[in-house]
């Protein structure tokens, strides 16, 4: 009889969803060729995570941001409003230069979505940049520092009522809309619903309801390239996304200055709300992963880096919420997938406390040497091409860049090439010249 | 209470390096001798950060102390201030780019260690930068920038000033997440800083010159 899911250990959970990843649902391959390459690509990337054996060659996947439109002559503002120019053109740079695995087209967003809401949380293409530019982040500290109470006893609620209202303009009336766990029997409910009457509320549900049909043709755009890639050999490398709690907290609430007062002047609410993120992001990644059948969840590091938090900091207030996060993918069968910006190398003796086989760490500018000795038994160790070679160098520089990487932490497999941090304005041949190099040179014998 | 402003900023003590100055001034204090002993901690602050024992939680602490104790100081002080200042520096965002916390604490650490700093703010157009440096006659300039978009509007910006025949007259650093020594060269800038305490050194270094 097969064992029930939460009865199997972890490595069982984890072969359950690679098995999964391997055998995509209502996929129809081009061609037998494409199927196999689908495989042996899935595969590839299954050994440098569970370190049991060599691949056949460093995997390679390309960790892009707005670079597909420069290399398909749209821009990025382009990319965000029309949905079959970001279909063509991240298509064509998966096709032209076929990397392992891709990252699905989702980076650019529907620009339209934010227009109706009157998103204010970023500037994108055309709304506060240049047409032909990346959006930015407006940080500001959307959750005020009084707040963090609010936020540890009711987190949903504090989104739609405090946070939503502030990053969305037309959302502004959700801030009177009571708890929703208020209605909680038939006495209670009359006067619990009756703000959904008021006009203010009911436009700003209205702009829900719009900007929720316009996502919904957008993900028909994203579901179509998946399935388009994956037909044509190309497995999507993410699975689901999650955060570190400390992330959570510093980038989009609290922002970066907020956070790093608040670790002085309220530790004991910023821990605790850390703490109460944790579930919250173990269960973003994880449904997200099982509903796409693969277990790898990308999450993005920010104000973890070098410098960012001292060593005492880190140990406290970064790392063991965002271990709990690990840890509860981990138990899930997830392969968390950690893309550290910046350096982390006063952080590699703390994260390397994680059980074998189950996490990848692709590094932006840490010691790649010192990396692998440190977490090469244990962990996937990955990335560092470095953005700057890849906009500025030439591609024989690019290659002896990642010669330099494949011979010192590829050596023995558990290598991912990748680039350090995303990519938009690189040269076309760089990127090129870093995935044929690496599936040349990169083979084990 | 300590008496000891200087040791009170240096460990952050926030609440109680405020209430010290605010007994110091109401009991008649000279706030210009405040002003020095602040100047004092902050360069040791400045030295904790460079020797690693300090990072930027602890320069964004001390930076938050300072910042209410000028707010204590100001109406007490005379325009006497900008006579002590070291040199001025044109510091902002370049164009396309929209990120402030890189610059905001360069700006403080300059700051704070006696430069005039005058920040042109983010996504700043290069005309902005040269008329800048015209107008206030400036020998440094701070370009900063965080995404790799800025490595060519840094470079034009550059340009502005060489064709606005300021270049030979002006040293200019770069700093931001993705910046390095390529970086640099691309651009045609004098230097780059790792950090605000890198770009500290270098105005000193350069004024002196």
């Amino acid at each position: 009889m097969e064992k029930k899911w939460e009865n199997l250990s972890l490595d069982e959970k984890q072969e359950e969803m690679f098995k999964k990843w391997l055998s995509p649902q209502n996929i129809e391959f081009v061609n037998s060729e494409a199927e196999k390459v689908y495989k042996e690509r899935v595969m590839r990337i299954k050994d440098v995570v569970q370190l049991k054996k060599k691949p056949d060659r460093v995997p390679t996947v390309l960790m892009l941001g707005f670079f597909p439109a420069y290399y398909s002559g749209i821009s990025p503002k382009e990319s965000m409003y029309d949905y079959d120019k970001l279909f063509a053109a991240w298509k064509k740079v998966i096709l032209d230069l076929e990397p392992d695995a891709h990252i699905g087209c989702f980076v650019p967003g529907p620009g339209k979505v934010f227009d109706i809401l009157d998103y204010r949380l970023y500037a994108w293409p055309g709304h506060g940049v240049s047409p032909n530019l990346s959006y930015q982040c407006l940080e500001g500290e959307y959750m005020k520092a009084d707040e963090y109470d609010a936020f540890i006893q009711d987190p949903s609620g504090f989104f739609r009522s405090v946070y939503l209202p502030r990053v969305f303009g037309t959302l502004d009336p959700f801030k009177q809309l009571a708890p929703l766990t208020n209605i909680i029997e038939l006495p209670f409910t009359g006067g619990n619903l009756l703000q959904y009457g008021l006009p203010d509320v009911q436009e700003a549900l209205k702009s829900l309801m719009e900007a929720g049909s316009e996502a919904l043709k957008w993900v028909e755009t994203l579901g179509a390239y998946d399935k388009e890639m994956a037909e044509n050999g190309f497995p999507n490398f993410f699975g689901g996304a999650s955060k570190a709690p400390y992330d959570v907290i510093g980038d989009t609430l609290r922002g970066t200055k907020g956070i790093m007062l608040d670790i002085y002047r309220q530790p004991d609410k910023v821990l605790k709300a850390l703490e109460i993120t944790v579930p919250l992001m173990v269960n973003m990644g994880v449904s997200m992963a099982k509903m796409n059948g693969n277990p790898i969840v990308f999450i993005p590091l920010h104000k973890g880096a070098d410098g960012f938090l001292s060593d005492e900091q880190f140990k406290t207030f970064y790392w063991p919420s965002f271990r709990k996060v690990l840890m509860g993918l981990i138990e899930e069968g997830c392969v968390p997938f950690s893309y550290v910006e910046g350096g982390f190398n006063s952080r590699l003796e703390v994260i390397k406390d994680l059980p074998k086989g189950k996490a990848i760490w692709a590094f932006d500018l840490t010691d790649m040497e010192k990396a692998k000795e440190i977490l090469g038994d244990s962990a996937c160790v990955g990335g560092n091409m470095p953005i700057s070679l890849l906009n500025l160098g030439t591609p024989q520089e690019v290659k002896d860049y990642a010669k330099k990487l494949i011979d010192t932490v590829g050596k023995d497999g558990g290598y991912l090439m990748m680039n350090g941090a995303v990519i938009d304005e690189a040269k076309p041949e760089n990127v090129k010249a870093m995935i044929d190099f690496t599936k040349e040179y990169g083979v084990y014998k | 209470m300590s008496e000891d402003l200087i040791g009170l900023i240096v460990d952050l003590c926030e609440k109680e390096a405020i209430d010290l100055v605010q007994k110091k001034i109401d009991a008649g204090g000279d706030p210009l001798k405040i002003l020095e002993q602040i100047r004092t901690a902050m360069t040791k602050v400045g030295e904790k950060f460079e020797s690693k024992e300090f990072f930027l939680p602890d320069l964004i602490m001390s930076g938050e102390i300072l910042r209410q104790i000028t707010e204590i100081l100001e109406p007490k002080l005379k325009a006497d201030i900008k006579a002590q200042s070291l040199g001025k520096i044109v510091l902002g965002t370049v164009f396309g780019d929209i990120h402030d916390i890189g610059k905001d604490i360069v700006k403080f650490m300059l700051e704070s260690n006696g430069f005039e700093v005058h920040d042109l703010g983010v996504n700043v157009p290069k005309e902005k930068f040269v008329e800048k440096i015209k107008e206030l006659d400036a020998k440094i300039v701070g370009l900063s920038g965080f995404l790799t978009l800025a490595y060519d509007t840094m470079k034009e910006t550059i340009e502005e000033i060489k064709n606005a025949g300021l270049r030979e007259k002006t040293k200019i650093m770069i700093g931001g997440g993705q910046i390095n020594e390529d970086v640099r060269k691309y651009v045609g800038a004098d230097s780059y800083g790792k950090d605000a305490i890198e770009a500290v050194a270098l105005a000193k270094e350069w004024i002196s010159e």
